[in-house]
């Protein structure tokens, strides 16, 4: 009936680790003035090429390049499609979607059912063994502290780098920096990729340490969980991530809420991280002073260079 | 000579599909001279000076810039070759604060730290004070140009260009800008300085080259010779000055009292306690410098922004609450700043254009149909009757030149025979010949008893049409004056705000 608080914020972390991935890829793309809907169908691709490749060769860690490279590839198709040949972005990342659910299927198909090699966990003698901090912090995968290194090298690099600068630059207002000598759609290339690296690893977490199996559109939704988040955290990657645990944290609820029995409907706890998501953007798209402040003024933008 | 030259350009050709842009265009640039580059809109003036800054490479010809062969392909090498470019706009990121625009503009960015201490530095030695640390989108269009400027001064430019620098400026910041500019080029900067206001070219400039079409047509010394000669070069033939012959008002027709609006967005101007009597046979100016509530007010008077019913009021029957159609149908017709997307649908046809604003007053539909044949008409009428230059009324609004849309839109509200028109830069980025055009159909229509309010950022412009004259600062208006007997000095403590204080002194001395 008790829900064990350590075991309760391990989970969240698990569970958080795949969305925070994602939303960090497509903040960046964001912030370059690009708005990317394939994140779902992103992370499915680098599920399921992660998966078969770290079934094929054993190795957890060409898995996850697998994934990352896969999930680069499927936005690549977006970034030359929105990029070079100027179509909608909105449509074109709708398409991607459903391409990537698509595809991952048929490429799963084969391997469904297989067992991928298990992927190590953090042990440092003493610190892993700790009561509570722990099993909390100190006995997860190395993709977990990557995820928040990752996070806060983002973070870094838009705020204190010349790179971010530019890239910031891009996202705010493309003729102007086109006016400049920045290469818009280079810039944007870049980040597009970036954002597809990131999604598939995302993904990729899903099938190799959270399931860890592969299963038809096993991500489930979390893709348009993680670009909620990017509009929840309004940009910010301090924001992102908190969001992201705390959508973690309401999925690891739910599942131990229907455990210990709780007298609420399996569906609404289902679908409260859902709910929530879907509230938030409510009440941040209302107040339209500093929260829209920060979006990005040429997100979702074409940018057509006249020379 | 040409060993002397800052920069000397052999010509230069560049055409694009259907237009020779620039048609073997030639001149020479002496160091620390200011150079005026004259031309109408089209002239191909920013097509020349995006080859200079490398935004744009030429299809034949050559520049040379101190003796050697000068080809920029990109910004960069143009920039550290030691060219730089003031904007006329587009070119700074309004989210982000003055010193990473700054940053963004450089080659090699020094540390923030450094950035912010030197920017500090070149602000004060040239006279324009700047805080690193502000957004850019909270400052106004001057501060905005001072952050183009120091951006090109920390480079130390031999060369600097400058693309219609005054289009948005006070005529007090104009006074600062031209002391800087003055400084520069007595520190040996050469200017290449881009306008058709000629009259600033004049005190400004050591040399003129004037475009038409493409094509060099002519070289002058401004000081020497007078404006309406250069107006002649430009444009290719003499320009009547718009007249009415008869300037006396009715009664007040339309009212705006106590309004007072939030606005839109967050970088928009709130309104504040907006008061206007507008006459029948009146044309009010309202003067202003972009940003300060215009686009607010023009859709509180179309009514896209609807307001209290008292706070306008047409023939004394509120009308605050009723939406841009019904005022249509009253007769309160509007042409906003924005031609493409405001004012007209950027990919519909003319015909369809027509339709969109002129249905009720023109009566273009039949029990919900549409009646295009009578559209047409319509549309080919204004066509005629406004001088368009279309192959015809079938023709996407896109495809219009500036100039010839602006024609097409305002005739669209005119022929509607309006009770009140209300226009928003009814010549920007206009032609001399087309707004001279334009000019005179607005006073055409307040001759036939119409009260037209024409907001403008060109004083001019204002002086030429309006018989009252009110500012708009910081989405405040100023009290209204007779255009007759203003001066330049008047009209500039106006727009910036200074109107109460200027009152309470003229009371004090009554």
């Amino acid at each position: 009936m008790a829900i064990d608080p350590v075991t309760l914020m391990a989970a969240l972390i698990v569970a958080s680790t795949p969305i925070l991935l994602a939303a960090i890829g497509e903040l960046v793309v964001e912030k370059a003035g690009v708005l990317n809907l394939g994140v779902e169908g992103m992370m499915i691709i680098g599920a399921v090429s992660g998966f078969a490749i770290a079934v094929q060769t054993g190795s957890p860690t060409l898995g996850f390049l697998a994934a990352a490279v896969g999930g680069a590839l499927l936005a690549l198709i977006f970034g030359v499609l929105t990029q070079f040949f100027l179509s909608n972005q909105v449509a074109t990342g709708l398409a991607l979607t459903l391409f990537g659910l698509g595809l991952s299927s048929l490429i799963g198909e084969s391997i469904s059912g297989a067992t991928p090699p298990p992927v190590a966990r953090l042990n440092i003698p003493g610190l892993s063994e700790m009561p509570v901090l722990g099993p909390i912090l100190f006995s997860h995968t190395a993709m977990v502290y990557f995820s928040v290194a990752l996070v806060i090298a983002v973070w870094a690099v838009l705020k204190f780098t010349h790179v971010g600068l530019v890239l910031r630059a891009v996202g705010e207002n493309h003729d102007a920096a086109h006016a400049l000598g920045y290469k818009v759609i280079r810039i944007r290339l870049m980040a597009i990729l970036f954002g597809g690296a990131c999604a598939g690893l995302g993904g990729a977490f899903f099938s190799m340490v959270r399931v860890p199996q592969w299963t038809e559109g096993m991500t489930a939704g979390a893709g348009w969980i993680a670009l909620a988040l990017v509009v929840f955290g309004s940009w910010k990657p301090g924001r992102v991530m908190l969001g992201a645990y705390l959508f973690g944290g309401i999925t690891a609820l739910q599942l131990r809420l229907q455990a210990a029995g709780i007298a609420i409907p399996v569906e609404l706890l289902a679908m409260s991280p859902y709910l929530i998501t879907i509230i938030v953007l409510v009440i941040m798209s209302s107040g339209k002073s500093r929260a829209a402040l920060n979006a990005p003024a040429a997100l979702g933008k074409v940018f057509h260079a006249t020379g | 000579m040409s060993d002397t030259a800052l920069l000397s350009i052999n010509s230069l050709t560049k055409a694009y599909p259907g237009v020779v842009a620039n048609d073997s265009v030639a001149f020479k640039i002496q160091p620390g001279e200011v150079h005026a580059l004259l031309g109408e809109n089209g002239a191909g003036k920013s097509t020349l000076v995006k080859m200079i800054y490398g935004l744009v490479r030429p299809d034949s010809g050559s520049m040379d810039f101190m003796g050697a062969p000068y080809a920029p392909t990109e910004p960069r090498a143009a920039r550290s070759t030691g060219v730089a470019m003031v904007f006329q706009h587009f070119s700074l990121f309004e989210a982000l604060n003055v010193a990473e625009n700054i940053a963004l503009g450089m080659e090699n960015p020094p540390k923030p730290r450094d950035l912010a201490a030197r920017i500090t530095e070149v602000s004060e030695a040239y006279g324009l004070p700047l805080d690193p640390d502000r957004l850019v989108g909270d400052l106004s269009a001057g501060e905005r140009q001072r952050v183009e400027i120091i951006r090109c001064l920390l480079q130390d430019p031999k060369l600097l260009i400058m693309d219609e620098p005054t289009s948005v400026l006070t005529p007090q910041e104009v006074e600062i800008l031209f002391h800087t500019l003055r400084k520069l080029s007595a520190e040996g900067t050469a200017i290449l300085y881009i306008s058709h206001k000629l009259e600033e070219i004049r005190t400004l400039c050591d040399e003129a080259t004037v475009l038409r079409l493409g094509k060099v047509v002519g070289t002058c010394d401004p000081k020497t010779t007078s404006a309406a000669e250069m107006a002649e070069l430009m444009v290719g033939k003499s320009l009547a000055t718009p007249a009415r012959t008869d300037a006396s008002h009715g009664e007040v027709i339309f009212k705006v009292s106590g309004l007072s609006v939030e606005p839109a967005n967050p970088f928009g101007t709130p309104l504040r306690h907006i008061g206007i009597e507008l006459r029948a046979g009146e044309v009010l100016g309202i003067g202003g410098v972009a940003g300060n509530g215009q686009d607010e007010l023009l859709a509180a008077l179309s009514g896209e922004t609807p307001t209290a019913p008292g706070a306008v009021t047409l023939m004394k029957e509120p009308i605050g609450h009723t939406g841009p159609n019904e005022r249509r149908q009253m007769g309160i017709l509007c042409g906003p700043e924005e031609r493409l997307g405001h004012a007209a649908a950027p990919d519909m046809s003319l015909v369809e254009n027509a339709l969109l604003t002129a249905r009720h007053r023109k009566s273009l539909d039949r029990n919900g149909f549409l009646d295009w044949k009578a559209t047409r008409k319509y549309a080919e009428d204004v066509i005629e009757t406004y001088d368009v230059r279309t192959p015809g009324p079938d023709n996407a609004a896109r495809s219009l030149s500036g100039g010839n849309l602006q024609k097409f839109v305002i005739g669209r509200e005119i022929m509607q025979d309006p009770k009140v028109l209300v226009v928003n830069q009814p010549t920007w980025g206009v032609d001399a010949s087309a707004a001279a055009d334009i000019r005179q159909a607005i006073l055409n229509l307040a001759q036939q008893g119409a009260g037209v309010i024409v907001i403008s950022q060109d004083l001019d412009e204002l002086l030429e049409v309006a018989d009252n004259f009110t500012a708009l600062n910081e989405g405040r208006l100023s009290n209204t004056r007779p255009t007759n007997g203003l001066t330049m000095e008047t009209i500039g403590l106006m727009l910036g705000g200074a109107h109460d204080m200027h009152d309470a002194a003229e009371a004090a001395h009554v």
